[in-house]
């Protein structure tokens, strides 16, 4: 039976880990290499890694540190941030990086999506949509949260999966960082809507919070991170966890 | 130590397999030259991507007569993982029908989810349950959880070439054998200890 994955994820900014609330108020929580170490050591489901100051600053993705964390990474990894052109996917997925995110490039380029899907594989093209507001008003917002573009999340995510993603990312950025639990209502219009995986992330403070994702939210998988990282939580209790509530995890 | 020859037919991430064969003792190259496949004591074909752009891209580099020279006439152990299990099989029909490697007789086709909560791709981890003798399950158990990430699945001709299924669409062929030449639909270098024991398997052949 397939299982529900639990990702750590991990926030990179000017060569350390960062961590904030609401896509804002960064904090360092550590360096990007040990974390890769301890999680691969743990036997983590899959890791994504965001630089979340590439888009913004308007930089490449950082090639030589995705090589980097590659090598000790023996588990699935989804690079994001920067990512705009087909060159820039060739080259994360040539240096160990097993899917790539696209989230401003998706919108600004939706062709890239199918472009991407068409040369290395629709499995590899993971679109992340990161989204503000609540029910009736939501809005997906591009550039790390700071630029609003108009577009509904449903018929954005409907858009992607029709270019050929293979899997959705969908943050609420609203949830983000608060560890009050994800916006299910968010996850559950999306999951609805689209066939391909998705990855619900944004507000997990517990074990339940996930759980509620995966049974109301129908998402495949839930990515976390200040839980992780502010908690004695861990992703392998959130299995056991899981698992108890009659989730299929891997143990 | 086994000398791995990675095939580089510009199809992803070769970075991960060339780590995961360091880290199981083998010495990897990466090449897509025939004086190194010669040399080398077997043949990884790895790959992501659709599967008419990976014969091209084969094709291309004269590698579809190189890699069955060496799985046929010099009998060396070839593992394809992924797009490159796919690629053994006699035809494709991932953006249009394209003929394979022939070297495990069958096709390749599109997954069909049986369910409402079924997605495609097959993203996560799921069951190998070995079905047949084969050497790479080696130690490990039958039912144990590897990566995959695909939309299309292996269709043996001969049955008995068919030595793993996954619980997943009805259940499909995860792991093809033909004598010396395996083929893995999911990703041993992305599946932690039990995949490194997979690939020590097949770098002890």
């Amino acid at each position: 039976m397939l299982k529900v994955r639990v990702i750590p994820t991990l926030l990179f900014k000017e060569f350390g880990l960062v961590k904030g609330v609401g896509f804002d108020g960064w904090r360092r929580v550590g360096s990007a290499m040990q974390a890769v170490k301890v999680y691969n050591m743990r036997e983590v489901d899959e890791i994504i890694f965001v630089d979340i100051t590439a888009t913004p600053e308007g930089h490449p993705p950082d090639f030589a540190a995705v090589d980097e964390l590659a090598d000790d990474c023996f588990m699935p990894m989804c690079v994001g941030g920067g990512v705009r052109t087909l060159e820039d996917v060739r080259r994360l997925l040539q240096v160990g990086a097993d899917k790539v995110c696209l989230n401003t490039a998706a919108v600004e380029t939706p062709e890239l999506v199918r472009e991407v899907g068409q040369r290395f594989g629709s499995q590899c093209a993971v679109v992340s949509i990161d989204v503000k507001g609540g029910p009736g008003r939501y809005e997906v917002y591009t550039h790390c949260g700071t630029q609003p573009t108009a577009k509904e999340p449903v018929a954005h995510a409907r858009e992607m999966e029709a270019l050929g993603a293979g899997e959705i990312l969908l943050t609420s950025i609203d949830r983000d960082g608060t560890m009050t639990g994800y916006d299910i209502e968010l996850v559950r219009s999306v999951t609805d809507a689209v066939s391909i995986p998705v990855i619900a992330s944004g507000g997990a403070g517990s074990y339940e919070h996930m759980a509620q994702a995966i049974l109301e939210g129908r998402a495949s998988a839930v990515a976390a991170a200040s839980i992780f990282h502010f908690t004695q939580q861990t992703p392998l209790e959130a299995k056991r966890y899981l698992n108890e509530r009659g989730i299929p995890v891997r143990l | 130590m086994k000398r791995a020859a990675i095939i580089d037919y510009g199809m992803g991430n070769l970075d991960s397999v060339v780590r995961a064969v360091e880290e199981c003792g083998g010495a990897p190259e990466v090449t897509d030259t025939r004086e190194v496949i010669e040399h080398a004591s077997c043949l990884i074909l790895p790959g992501v991507g659709a599967f008419a752009d990976g014969m091209r891209q084969l094709r291309e580099r004269g590698l579809d007569v190189v890699l069955r020279e060496q799985a046929l006439e010099r009998g060396i152990p070839l593992l394809g993982i992924c797009l490159g299990m796919q690629l053994l099989a006699t035809t494709g029909h991932e953006g249009g029908s394209t003929r394979g490697l022939n070297l495990v007789p069958g096709e390749v086709i599109r997954l069909e989810p049986d369910g409402p909560d079924v997605r495609i791709p097959h993203v996560g981890w799921n069951n190998v349950e070995w079905t047949g003798a084969c050497p790479l399950a080696d130690g490990i158990p039958s039912g144990k959880d590897f990566y995959f990430v695909h939309s299309y699945h292996f269709v043996c001709a001969e049955p008995a070439h068919a030595v793993a299924q996954t619980p997943y669409c009805g259940g499909f062929v995860s792991c093809v054998q033909r004598k010396n030449i395996f083929g893995a639909q999911f990703h041993p270098e992305k599946s932690q200890k039990v995949g490194q024991q997979f690939l020590r398997n097949f770098l002890s052949l």
